[in-house]
């Protein structure tokens, strides 16, 4: 009982931290600065993500060439740049990674 | 913009441009299924947790305490601090579904994950930055594409990795494709000082508060980066 209490608490404040700036938006007044600071969320998180991915795989900071995450992740994102691709952004990542763990190992 | 696109046209983009993330989310997901039965979660209920929270990481953090008997308010906040960074999603989303009905926003908010908030947002800046409820469009079914799709492998892979078990080795490092999606959506969007400024900066922050606990350094990277963007915006 305690488990579904919680569970169900838990998806109920999941939905309201989604939905809050969603139902708001419009209703309040948003400040010019907050407008101008929303187009930098998807660069800051999404390279908050994939920053630790590929520098910390083994939850320690590895900036040496045996790190084939950062080897390959720099590789793909080198092919993201030029060709703006994301399936061959995939594939030469996950090449690469598999091709240096081959290598490495 | 080039002609409006359909609404199936919308839906089906999501649902494509969802797939790559999808190879990473399935392990993900057995995985969940697995840990959260040895944390003692009857099937039923490991399974509907999927289907009520609906976020892997509170999820996994959920099972394991859980498992270790902590008490329900516990658990409670610390999956809500674990899902606060969703607060930023919707934010960055409000602008682009401020014309919607309220039905289509309770929707598209349960379906706010991390992977479909990539590609949706990305979506939405590369078509068409400005939003006017004169002349809508469909780009919310694409929203719709990508969300249905994860939750619908989300839910069948949890399924699968209660009933059967983990089946796909570790050692294909499919979690990395995550990764690399999130490289594919981000580097092609870093078109400026500012965006490549916030981009370097929450990347550090990230690398340097790794160690803080229930995914408090990605929020404070975040915030860091969109300060640091906003700042060099402010100077050119």
């Amino acid at each position: 009982m305690n488990l579904w209490l919680t569970m169900i608490a838990i998806g109920m404040a999941t939905f309201a931290i989604r939905f809050s700036f969603i139902f708001l938006f419009g209703k309040i007044e948003i400040p010019d600065t907050v407008r101008r600071a929303l187009r930098f969320v998807p660069p800051a998180v999404l390279t908050a993500i994939i920053a630790p991915e590929l520098l910390m795989p083994g939850e320690a900071f590895d900036l040496s060439l045996g790190n084939e995450r950062l080897i390959a992740g720099l590789l793909a994102a080198l092919v993201a740049w030029k060709t703006k691709n994301i399936i061959l952004t995939i594939l030469v990542g996950m090449l690469a990674l598999y091709l240096l763990q081959a290598l490495w190992r | 913009m080039t002609g409006m696109r359909s609404r199936r046209e919308e839906f089906l983009s999501g649902i494509k441009a969802e797939l790559p993330i999808l190879i990473g989310g399935f392990p993900f997901g057995m995985i969940y299924g697995v840990l959260a039965l040895g944390a003692g979660l009857p099937p039923g209920a490991a399974l509907s947790m999927s289907f009520i929270i609906f976020a892997g990481s509170a999820q996994f953090i959920s099972t394991q305490l859980f498992a270790a008997a902590a008490p329900g308010p516990v658990i409670f906040v610390t999956a809500v601090v674990v899902n606060l960074r969703h607060a930023l999603y919707s934010a960055s989303m409000a602008p682009y579904l401020q014309c919607l009905r309220p039905g289509w926003k309770w929707l598209l908010a349960y379906l706010l994950t991390d992977e479909a908030y990539a590609v949706a947002i990305i979506h939405y800046q590369r078509t068409q930055e400005t939003i006017d409820c004169e002349a809508p469009d469909y780009r919310h079914w694409f929203t719709l594409g990508a969300g249905l799709a994860l939750w619908a492998t989300w839910l069948i892979s949890t399924a699968v990795g209660i009933f059967l078990g983990a089946q796909v080795p570790a050692s294909w490092s499919l979690d990395f494709t995550l990764a690399l999606t999130f490289i594919a959506l981000v580097i092609p969007a870093l078109s400026d000082r500012p965006n490549w400024a916030a981009a370097l900066s929450a990347g550090a922050v990230a690398v340097a508060s790794y160690t803080l606990p229930l995914k408090l350094g990605l929020i404070l990277a975040s915030l860091v980066g969109i300060g640091v963007g906003l700042w060099v915006d402010s100077r050119t």
